[in-house]
């Protein structure tokens, strides 16, 4: 069995899959999608992997890549169509509202007049986000038409084409935090607390994460949440509304977990690696394939990806 | 013949020494302890460094 692990960026979530990966034994290759050519009429050089772990910081780079891994017959974790879906938040709402998965309300508008109308009729304070993007970067809670004015004449005017789509969501007023859930298939495999006293609780943006136990409601919610996106390997941030419930804000398709490990006990890479080698063993075997015995425990095929402990830095 | 890989480099923003713990990968982003520019490894044998790039609007989880 052969591997590849897409990559724009190696941080501390890729070092750990790498490490992983090498303990096992398991063949793979780090594949640095910005240097990648592919071929659409003859994508046979891709084909000698039996799945590919899409862990690209670019949205568009590792859409397209993974696009082109399918192409060649390579199974993706994440399918290009679940990272389609989650990457894009108004896909995502879209998944879940047709799910009846709860979520918060959203609305979208296509035009500086119309967003402000939208954001009028969901009332202050609303949710304006970006359709694409993380880590809490360019969010806006508006609190009042003035603030409206002001943010959606910046977006019209110094944005490019994908923000003139204006996806305006309810505002929840959130205890002081939220919940991630990581999903692997159908089960929950663990959840963290993230507590801020900002709004924003990404814990990119500083919100300390602790452990949680899932509840049998939580469970239910984020299995529909993951069913509705297409499965795979996710984090699910969910907001607790009061009277409400649980309510699926995102669905994160290439999660960062390097804060989760230690609250939640969980050995989260190693799920992961479960994962992506219960896909590569779906895949069918190539013409002229041969069995290959592996190798022991603690090798690594790659150069450079033996032994590797924490953070460089 | 040697076959340790270099993990010590200098950092193309200030020129202060950048000394890695681990086996460098290509790709990897580190910090630079003198002027905390984030570089990226942009090559193991022999190690060299470059500016990372900046966070894209379409980057994240």
């Amino acid at each position: 069995m052969r591997v590849a692990l897409l990559y724009t960026r190696v941080r501390v979530e890729e070092r750990l899959l790498i490490e992983e990966l090498g303990r096992r034994g398991i063949e793979h290759e780090l594949i640095d999608a910005r240097t990648c050519v592919f071929d659409i009429h003859d994508p046979a050089g891709w084909d000698r992997f039996d799945a590919v772990l899409d862990r690209c910081v670019s949205h568009t780079q590792g859409l397209t890549a993974v696009r082109m891994f399918e192409h060649a017959g390579v199974p993706s974790l994440n399918a290009s169509a679940i990272i389609e879906t989650c990457g894009d938040k108004l896909l995502t709402s879209a998944a879940l509202a047709r799910a009846g998965v709860p979520t918060p309300r959203v609305l979208v508008a296509l035009d500086p007049e119309s967003a402000l109308g939208a954001i009028e009729r969901m009332g202050y304070p609303a949710v304006l986000k970006p359709t694409v993007g993380s880590w809490g970067r360019l969010l806006s809670r508006v609190n009042d038409r003035d603030a409206a004015e002001s943010i959606l004449e910046h977006k019209a005017t110094l944005g490019g084409p994908q923000h003139g789509v204006y996806y305006i969501q309810e505002y929840i007023d959130k205890p002081g935090r939220d919940i991630r859930v990581f999903m692997a298939g159908d089960e929950p495999i663990a959840a963290i607390l993230r507590r801020s006293e900002h709004w924003i609780t990404n814990t990119a943006r500083g919100g300390k994460a602790e452990g949680l136990t899932i509840d049998p409601d939580l469970a239910r919610v984020c299995r529909g949440a993951a069913r509705a996106v297409g499965g795979g390997v996710l984090a699910i941030d969910v907001l607790e509304h009061p009277a409400r419930g649980y309510l699926v804000g995102e669905v994160n398709h290439t999660m960062e977990f390097r804060n989760s490990i230690e609250p939640t006990g969980v050995d989260i890479p190693g799920r992961v690696i479960d994962h992506l080698l219960a896909l590569a063993a779906t895949r069918p075997p190539r013409t002229g394939d041969r069995v290959v015995e592996p190798k022991p425990a603690g090798v690594a095929h790659t150069p450079g990806a033996a032994a590797l402990h924490g953070d460089p830095e | 013949m040697s076959t340790a890989l270099n993990t010590s480099c200098d950092c193309p923003e200030c020129g202060g020494a950048v000394g890695l713990k681990n086996a460098p990968l290509r790709g990897e982003v580190v910090r630079c302890g003198d002027c905390s520019t984030e570089l990226e490894i942009t090559s193991t044998s022999p190690l060299t460094l470059s500016l990372a790039p900046q966070v894209q609007e379409d980057w994240g989880e």
